[in-house]
């Protein structure tokens, strides 16, 4: 057989088509199973499911501690927790949400998961670091654990000085804890930074990337670039605390505002390590749906590279009331515009690719159009806070709470959601009950516009946030939101309850239940413990829903890199030939 | 894959997830120099706010920085440089095979290392004694500003978080002659030296920017 022959330059490659095996007897999680097998894991798999499990435990507290505050506003002034024990609830939901939930959801949960599987790749380039990062996480929570049973924090998730060096809580527990917590984030998007460029495929080019790569390349290298100034800021405050080294602290000649401009230089690029990963998983989900090649491909790939440029450049305008020169203060006006013209970009292409598609209304791309929906509401009003005239009436109301939550939780958990239940059946092999699913998205779609839909309106008319007491004109719009947000509760223990049916009953899924043409559903559900049998070759591009399946399945016909095919072997071999330079 | 299997025996280092040597070095590569953007930026932070307080009180750092010892700083100096040299030279007996020299390079670099800190050991301790501590522990009066201490804070920040990567370069040295001894390094591979080597390099060009920095502005 004729596998190698090689001429100067081009390299011919001999491919068969290996067709998925639908219930597969061995796959990931029924070997290498056990509890220290687990713990010990080099598998990113087993990692990405470790960081699932961690990020709803946190996702769960962040949300239990919610419904708290949302309790506690239900009428003015106490009900049945003080103003100081307020303050440090909000400040917990805040700070685990963000930097226990939020930033690791995509990127390392999911993106653990898939990352490999969409290169055709075995593993990430550094599987031990994976590994790593995943305890460095566990150990960034510990500290925050210690931090809550010390003193607790009432500082708000932005410990802003001077407050967070003279309050009587633990704030230096805290920081340390989000200052470990760091450099997992930092180890993650160097590991995806470098399986991305080495280790993809033959024939995965940069122009056939999955867009759910292009966002988590574009989230790591925001993680690499702003992650460490958070980590050098946090740790200034923490010798501030410790030493008194009085860089930001104004009774030892410091400036407060040289700590509002180190904390979002890296805070700022933060919500973008949040929100593009979603991004990613949006076009994935609204091409699989439509059963259309996605519109405008490098348009929505560089609009996520230009949303994580531009955001680096916009962190002033958290400081349009503090004090910024008024120069300073139109100019980063200027490029948080900007921001909007990259994600309009994205919204328009997504439409695109709906006109006309044969859509199919699951879960996932429910999920998705809830996103499209949410977002677009978030990213106006984003807009109009950017506005300087705007933004000094608006500025610490409830419209900004409004804002954020329809940007991180409209958008981003909303994302997440959908890649959870698009990438369910790729994780466990298990197929979820889709009616529930839908009439769960329902749910939660109108519990989130009971919720923040109020607040944007009360903030307009001048609610402060952070407030543990109002006057009586604005509590029927605080009840509301309550009740909003225990609709939105109940939404999510439903999911909570068919998501652990599914595991335990549901019914088997197949290896590609959405017949989609991406890579990783071109291997069986649940994975094999090394992902593929063979080593894929990859011709067309991950959205070509107009070309035949059998095309999208392919892979060297001959034992190569440690796969020996017993899997493939009686498949019928396509005579497809590939020839690589 | 058809090695002969005296190759084979060389291949123990690679790991499953790469086709070869040439992918798994490039990849190892490729992850330090992220690694070290994400260092520059750490250091960028503390940088900036040398740069700000530079910039509102330049007569402050003026008179603190003739507290610094530019002598022992511009030795240090020297002795950074020269271990660049010799982690250098260790990576170039690498890939010639040459462990012996691999493992005298890598002790000499440790020796400076050493040297290094020791000097450093001594300005901190001299300073220490004159009362110009770290933060609200300062209690010198020879300087005529009311914000000296911010000065030193600065100067102890940046001068310990290059100190304390000093000591982890130390550490990663010494587990380099353990693996050197132990035979794992060869000239198929000698990725530990070539990554240590690139994180040496930028812990003596941090340096190089501190001492002019923080000693040589009078």
């Amino acid at each position: 057989m004729a596998t190698k022959e090689a001429t100067t330059s081009v390299k011919k490659l001999q491919v068969k088509r290996f067709k998925p095996d639908e219930n597969p007897e061995k796959h990931y999680l029924n070997q290498e199973t056990g509890i220290w097998a687990w713990m010990t894991t080099v598998d990113h798999k087993k990692i990405g499911l470790m960081y699932l499990a961690s990020i709803t435990f946190f996702f769960f507290i962040g949300g239990m501690l919610a419904l708290l505050l949302r309790t506690e506003l239900l009428s003015p002034a106490r009900s049945f927790m003080d103003a100081n024990v307020y303050n440090q609830v909000f400040t917990l939901h805040g700070a685990i949400m963000i930097f226990f939930f939020l930033i690791p959801s995509v990127p390392a949960a999911l993106g653990n998961f898939i990352l490999p599987l969409q290169l055709g790749a075995k593993d990430v380039a550094f599987p031990r670091l994976n590994l790593a990062s995943y305890y460095i996480y566990v150990i960034g929570a510990l500290f925050t654990i210690f931090a809550i049973f010390t003193g607790g924090v009432d500082t708000g998730w932005t410990f802003y000085t001077p407050y967070s060096v003279t309050t009587s809580g633990n704030v230096m527990a805290m920081t340390f804890g989000v200052f470990i917590l760091g450099f997992s984030s930092i180890l993650t998007g160097l590991n995806f930074i470098v399986t991305i460029h080495k280790l993809r495929s033959p024939g995965l080019s940069w122009n056939k990337l999955p867009l759910n790569l292009w966002g988590l390349y574009a989230t790591s290298l925001i993680q690499i670039l702003a992650t460490p100034v958070l980590a050098i800021t946090l740790l200034l405050l923490t010798m501030e605390r410790a030493l008194g080294i009085g860089i930001f602290d104004p009774n030892l000649g410091g400036d407060p505002v040289l700590y509002q401009h180190f904390f979002w230089f890296y805070s700022h690029p933060a919500v973008y390590i949040m929100i593009v990963p979603g991004f990613g998983i949006i076009s994935e989900v609204i091409s699989t749906f439509s059963r259309k090649v996605i519109f405008g491909y490098w348009a929505i790939a560089l609009s996520s590279l230009a949303i994580a440029f531009i955001g680096f450049l916009v962190w002033g305008h958290h400081m349009f009331t503090a004090g910024q020169s008024p120069l300073a203060n139109m100019v980063f006006s200027f490029l948080t515009f900007l921001v909007g013209i990259p994600t309009g970009i994205k919204i328009f292409n997504w439409l695109a690719t709906m006109y006309k598609g044969s859509i199919d209304l699951k879960t996932p791309m429910l999920y998705a159009m809830v996103f499209l929906f949410l977002f677009t509401i978030g990213g106006f009003t984003g807009i109009m806070l950017g506005a300087l005239s705007v933004d000094i009436h608006l500025h610490d109301t409830y419209y900004v709470v409004a804002h954020f939550h329809y940007v991180m939780m409209g958008g981003m958990v909303m994302a997440f959601l959908a890649g959870l239940h698009y990438w369910w059946p790729k994780m466990f092999g298990k197929m979820y009950n889709e009616f529930l699913g839908r009439i769960t998205c329902g749910i939660i779609f109108v519990g989130f516009n009971m919720t923040f839909l109020p607040q944007f309106v009360m903030g307009a008319q001048g609610m402060p946030r952070r407030y543990f007491n109002y006057i009586d004109q604005f509590q029927p719009f605080h009840q509301l939101s309550t009740i909003g947000a225990y609709v939105m509760g109940v939404g999510f223990f439903i999911m909570a309850g068919y998501l652990l049916h599914s595991l335990l009953k549901g019914k088997s899924s197949g290896s590609n239940p959405w017949g989609s043409r991406s890579l990783e559903w071109q291997t069986p559900s649940p994975v094999p413990l090394h992902n593929f049998e063979y080593t894929p070759v990859i011709i067309n591009g991950p959205y070509d829903y107009h070309k035949p399946m059998s095309e999208f399945q392919l892979g060297i016909a001959t034992p190569h890199n440690g796969h020996d095919h017993h899997a493939g072997e009686q498949t019928n071999v396509s005579e497809t030939e590939k020839e690589q330079a | 894959m058809s090695q002969p299997t005296a190759l084979k025996e060389k291949l123990d280092h690679l790991q499953h997830h790469f086709i070869d040597s040439d992918q798994q070095f490039d990849a190892a590569k490729m992850g330090m120099w992220v690694f070290l953007v994400t260092e520059i930026l750490f250091f960028g932070g503390l940088f900036v706010a040398y740069i700000v307080y530079r910039s509102w009180y330049p007569e402050l750092y003026l008179l603190a920085s003739t507290e610094l010892d530019t002598f022992w700083g511009a030795v240090n100096t020297f002795v950074l440089i020269g271990s660049s040299l010799t982690v250098a030279m260790a990576i170039r007996s690498a890939q010639l095979d040459q462990i012996k020299g691999l493992i005298i390079n890598l002790y000499i670099t440790i020796g400076l290392a050493c040297v290094f800190m020791v000097i450093k050991y001594f300005e901190y301790a001299h300073k220490f004694e004159k009362g110009i501590l770290p933060g609200s522990y300062y209690s010198y009066e020879g300087i005529a500003h009311e914000k000296a201490n911010i000065f030193f804070s600065i100067y102890y920040m940046m001068t310990g978080l290059h100190g304390v990567h000093v000591l982890i370069g130390i550490g990663l040295m010494i587990w380099l002659v353990v693996k050197a001894k132990r035979k794992v390094l060869h000239s198929g591979y000698y990725t530990p030296v070539e990554i240590t080597g690139l994180y040496w390099h930028l812990v003596d060009v941090i340096w190089i920017f501190l001492f002019p920095l923080l000693y040589l502005i009078d």
